[in-house]
């Protein structure tokens, strides 16, 4: 039973962890929903759209965070053989694909108005479908094997592999001439946006993270009782 | 009632800006609702093996006495 010692101890302190980032979440996203349509101004060019980076912004960010935070998990499943990092790769790879689709889905309902097109083949926008890609290639390859353990490493090697986009995607702005706009929070500079619009942006951000650790701790949970249940199946068929 | 309009008409754009956020919040409370059927399934499912066997073991146990 000591490989289960560690994921007993998790469920122990995720239990109490969960309602905590579910009231962080309704607060933040309540908040921030309300600073983002009704507290914040238009923008001088770009008019009421702009408040369309209040949700595309975050999602993106999350996108990337995900896909970082899988890379590490992933790392740590193959090196350490931790039991719980291969199930946070496993648990944060939906969270991290919707975020990606909405990143998608709200840049194509911003470019239509400001660009003139719901899609161009322009690095950033190209670099994150390819993302997009590499988390469903992921939840795929994870679920093809019948060992969980086997779906674990081949998978993580694909999310290790894939994570050269990660830094594709950052840098692509500077790197290629897109029409995607450049960084404008993170920069050595300090963010070249107002406070007004900085804020709730902020609050978004901060309200997708908790989201994501309340969804993560669920998911996790859920993966430790599936493993629970497929040895208990497995002993009851071995005798 | 005119605020109400004209803050629903988002200059115009409320065809881009609404359905922005509305998917947002459609994606990320299926998602969520999702994670935790999945959770209470899985658990219900633990609970009815664990009940089972303890039964089990216990007919077993009757049986053999």
């Amino acid at each position: 039973m000591h490989r289960f010692a560690n994921p007993n101890r998790f469920m122990r302190l995720s239990q109490r962890a969960v309602p905590w980032f579910a009231a962080l979440t309704v607060v933040l996203l309540g908040t921030g929903l309300y600073m983002a349509l009704f507290a914040s101004p238009a923008d001088y060019q770009q008019g009421e759209t702009v408040r369309i980076m209040y949700v595309h912004v975050p999602s993106a960010w999350m996108a990337m965070f995900c896909y970082s935070s899988m890379a590490a998990a992933a790392a740590i499943g193959l090196i350490w053989k931790h039991p719980l990092a291969d199930l946070a790769a496993k648990a944060t790879a939906p969270i991290g694909a919707c975020f990606t689709f909405l990143a998608l889905l709200t840049g194509s309902l911003w470019g239509k108005p400001m660009w003139g097109a719901w899609w161009v083949w322009d690095a950033r926008l190209t670099s994150v479908l390819v993302l997009f890609f590499l988390y469903l290639g992921y939840i795929a390859l994870n679920n093809a094997f019948d060992d969980p353990a086997r779906g674990a490493k081949a998978s993580s090697i694909l999310v290790l592999v894939g994570f050269v986009n990660v830094p594709i995607i950052k840098f692509s702005v500077d790197w290629w001439n897109t029409l995607h706009q450049p960084a404008s929070i993170v920069r050595m500079e300090g963010p070249a946006i107002h406070p007004s619009m900085l804020w709730p942006l902020l609050v978004m951000a901060a309200g997708f993270t908790t989201y994501y650790l309340w969804v993560l701790l669920l998911r996790m949970r859920g993966e430790i009782v599936a493993g629970k249940i497929r040895a208990l199946r497995l002993r009851q068929v071995h005798g | 009632m005119d605020s109400l309009s004209s803050f629903l008409n988002m200059g115009g754009y409320a065809g881009f800006v609404w359905p922005s956020f509305g998917i947002s919040v459609l994606v990320l409370v299926v998602l969520l609702v999702a994670s935790l059927r999945s959770l209470n399934a899985r658990e219900a499912t633990l609970a009815q093996l664990q009940g089972g066997a303890t039964k089990a073991s216990r007919r077993e146990a009757t049986r053999e006495a």
